[in-house]
């Protein structure tokens, strides 16, 4: 008998306030491991709350929330190590090479430092790797970021537009390492502005409205002329 | 160790129990300040303003009592994630600092007509008036940081800190006080003076408790009300979008 | 072994932060401008008489490193602030009071650096005589800059994040290092004035006990202040 496998998010009911005004209500997700699914919504709907949330870097006000099988909120440190968090800021230091950075990831991470050299390579900043990051364009300083997310061999990837900031072949980079880490058994949440970067390696999407997910129906897809990579 | 803060919701009752002790608290108060003033004679270099004692260090004994309140229920609040030991803690904070506050006062009445200034830098004075910057800064913290859970946190690691911090700070300044060899404030230990100052030691006990169990219970009303207002919002429609 | 592991990870944070500041030079600069600034208004306000100013030097000298250390403390975070990268240090696997343990590295080498020149200038500038037992000066200066590092970085941690923080820290730092303040001032007065009575070893005793009483309580409390 085949027991299911541990899915990579199981929320229940996750609700989040600041201050007074509550900005999750009740969000109640699955995601299975190697599916890649799309986070969209208006701004200010709550999108980067509930990544945080998962990443154990901010505390839920109700509801259940597990990780790859860990409590969120009684074993955080057993969820760290599963996952990779892309944030909307870069989280990188200025004046710090970008291989100074990396190394210093691969440190925290114990990873050899070998795997910042093929790192570099991958996304394209082998030639730039003894230059502050202090010089760096927003572009340049997301690759960076994401190499450091390919040191962490994450079950569970949680990307906070990741497109931003990327040209052409940036987000081309960004599909083809979704792809190799869905591969390897990884789901992936993206929030996402525009479905059209990430149509090739997305599963499904929802929406956050009003502090609560839906799913899109395949017939909206139709319409924009999206074909997402698994028929839904 | 980092689970999540169980929240407070009841407001507590207005126990009559708690109006009794009140009652018992200040009666007590009086009734010791009466035996003392009366039962002790006048001091022969300070006469009847000696009599300042009998407030200024019960005053000063509080206060240096409150702290271990606060480091108790900040210890208690770390192990039970219960937002109403917080709020003790807080309680117990302020009125530590009202304490102190009220010893500083007292020695700078007796420290004029004695020494002719206003402040003396005796030790125990001075332990006060750091400790009173401790109080200050613990709850300067609660005020900036909106945040419940962060400032319940922090405010358990600062007051906790702080609590330990107190014994030193009166320990140093003791001996700072003692190798330069400054007036200090009159002795407590003259047989005379004894049974008043104990009298009032108590009766100040159980005016503290009864003070700090009523600023919790303010504390508890309020944050029951905002636990209403925020499942209300919850339940009810729109809240206003935070990004 | 994990507490292998925890310890590279405190040095590389300590390695990154000296690094960066290395290369800034923002922090080291200012606070040893500040500092000296400080140690010379004081030069000015307690002067000229040089017996006063030479009475009055291990105060101003200690004070000065107060208020350039609160300069140092607060930048230690900034630089995790500035750009995200706070959020990233805390999803690092292992134990967060390596971050700790790696800031207080980093910021004892800026503060015992600049207590070291403060020291040399107030020398000089106040007209101390250096004394026979030096080596016992440099004790005492130790225990008190670990006294401070150790309770600057601590309260660093949370003042950085909350408004009002330049205030915030001063506010909850100082009277906190009053015991270190008085140790290390009285200690460095009877070094000077060559008072052999014990007094100083009283004083280190005091100040190495401080050290190592605050040294354990924020370490084990700083998780609480830094993962929320």
């Amino acid at each position: 008998m085949m027991s299911a496998p541990v899915p990579a998010v199981d929320a229940a009911d996750v609700a989040r306030r600041f201050g007074a005004s509550w900005v999750l209500r009740g969000v109640t997700l699955s995601v299975a491991p190697g599916e890649v699914v799309g986070l969209l919504g208006a701004n200010g709907t709550g999108k980067s709350t509930l990544l945080r949330i998962l990443a154990t870097l901010l505390r839920p006000h109700a509801g259940s929330l597990r990780v790859c099988g860990h409590d969120v909120v009684r074993a955080p440190a057993d969820v760290r190590p599963r996952i990779g968090y892309l944030a909307h800021v870069p989280g990188l230091y200025d004046d710090l090479t970008a291989r100074e950075n990396l190394h210093f990831a691969a440190a925290m991470l114990d990873r050899p430092s070998g795997e910042c050299e093929t790192a570099l390579e991958r996304v394209g900043l082998a030639a730039v790797a003894n230059d502050r990051v202090r010089g760096f364009s927003s572009g340049m300083q997301r690759r960076l970021a994401i190499a450091r997310l390919m040191l962490v061999r994450p079950r569970l990837l949680l990307l906070d537009e990741p497109y931003s900031n990327l040209d052409g072949p940036g987000a081309d980079l960004m599909n083809s390492l979704i792809t190799d880490w869905t591969s390897a058994g990884a789901a992936a949440l993206v929030v996402l502005h525009e479905l059209a970067p990430a149509a090739n390696v997305l599963d499904r999407t929802v929406t956050l409205v009003d502090g609560r997910l839906a799913t899109i129906s395949p017939d909206v897809h139709r319409h924009t002329g999206l074909t997402l990579r698994a028929g839904s | 160790m980092t689970s999540g803060t169980i929240v407070a919701t009841a407001a507590p009752p207005r126990t009559s129990r708690w109006s009794i002790f009140g009652w018992f608290a200040f009666a007590s108060l009086v009734a010791s300040q009466a035996v003392a003033i009366v039962t002790s004679p006048p001091d022969r270099d300070m006469g009847d303003l000696q009599k300042i004692m009998y407030v200024h260090v019960p005053a000063a004994w509080m206060t240096m009592l409150a702290p271990l309140t606060v480091l108790v229920f900040a210890m208690k609040y770390l192990w039970s994630r219960r937002e109403e030991d917080d709020l003790l803690a807080a309680a117990a904070a302020e009125v530590a600092a009202t304490f102190a506050g009220l010893t500083l006062l007292l020695g700078m009445i007796w420290a004029r007509p004695t020494w002719g200034v206003w402040w003396t830098w005796d030790a125990r004075l001075t332990s006060t008036l750091v400790l009173f910057l401790i109080l200050a800064g613990y709850l300067a913290l609660r005020a900036l940081v909106d945040d419940r859970e962060r400032r319940a946190q922090w405010s358990a690691a600062v007051g906790i800190l702080g609590a330990i911090n107190v014994p030193i700070v009166y320990m140093s300044v003791r001996w700072w006080r003692t190798i330069h060899q400054i007036q200090s404030s009159p002795s407590t230990v003259d047989p005379a003076y004894v049974l008043g100052l104990r009298l009032n030691a108590f009766a100040f006990l159980f005016v503290m408790i009864y003070l700090i169990r009523r600023r919790y219970e303010a504390a508890l009303m309020l944050r029951a009300a905002e636990h209403a207002a925020e499942d209300a919002a919850l339940r009810g429609g729109r809240g206003s979008r935070a990004s | 072994m994990a507490l292998r592991d925890e310890w590279r990870r405190a040095r590389a944070i300590a390695w990154k932060d000296l690094t960066a500041e290395r290369r800034s030079k923002a922090a080291f600069n200012s606070v040893i401008a500040l500092a000296v600034t400080i140690l010379v208004m004081f030069g000015f306000a307690l002067g000229p008489d040089a017996q006063a100013i030479r009475d009055a030097a291990p105060g101003a000298i200690w004070l000065a490193a107060l208020f350039a250390g609160v300069l140092a403390f607060n930048r230690s975070y900034q630089m995790e602030l500035d750009g995200g990268a706070l959020e990233q240090l805390l999803l690092y696997p292992g134990s967060r009071r390596m971050i700790f343990a790696g800031k207080l590295l980093a910021n004892f080498a800026l503060v015992a650096s600049m207590l070291a020149i403060v020291v040399a200038l107030g020398i000089v500038l106040f007209q101390v005589r250096i004394p026979a037992e030096w080596p016992a000066l440099v004790a005492i200066l130790f225990f008190g800059c670990v006294g401070l590092v150790t309770l600057g970085t601590f309260y660093a941690a949370l003042a950085s994040r909350s408004r009002a923080r330049e205030v915030l820290l001063p506010l909850l730092l100082f009277p906190m290092l009053v015991p270190v303040l008085i140790a290390a001032v009285d200690a460095t007065k009877a070094l000077l004035g060559g008072n052999l009575l014990g007094d100083a070893g009283a004083w280190a005793r005091l100040l190495a006990a401080f050290d190592i009483i605050f040294l354990v309580a924020s370490f084990l409390a700083f998780e609480l202040v830094i993962e929320v």
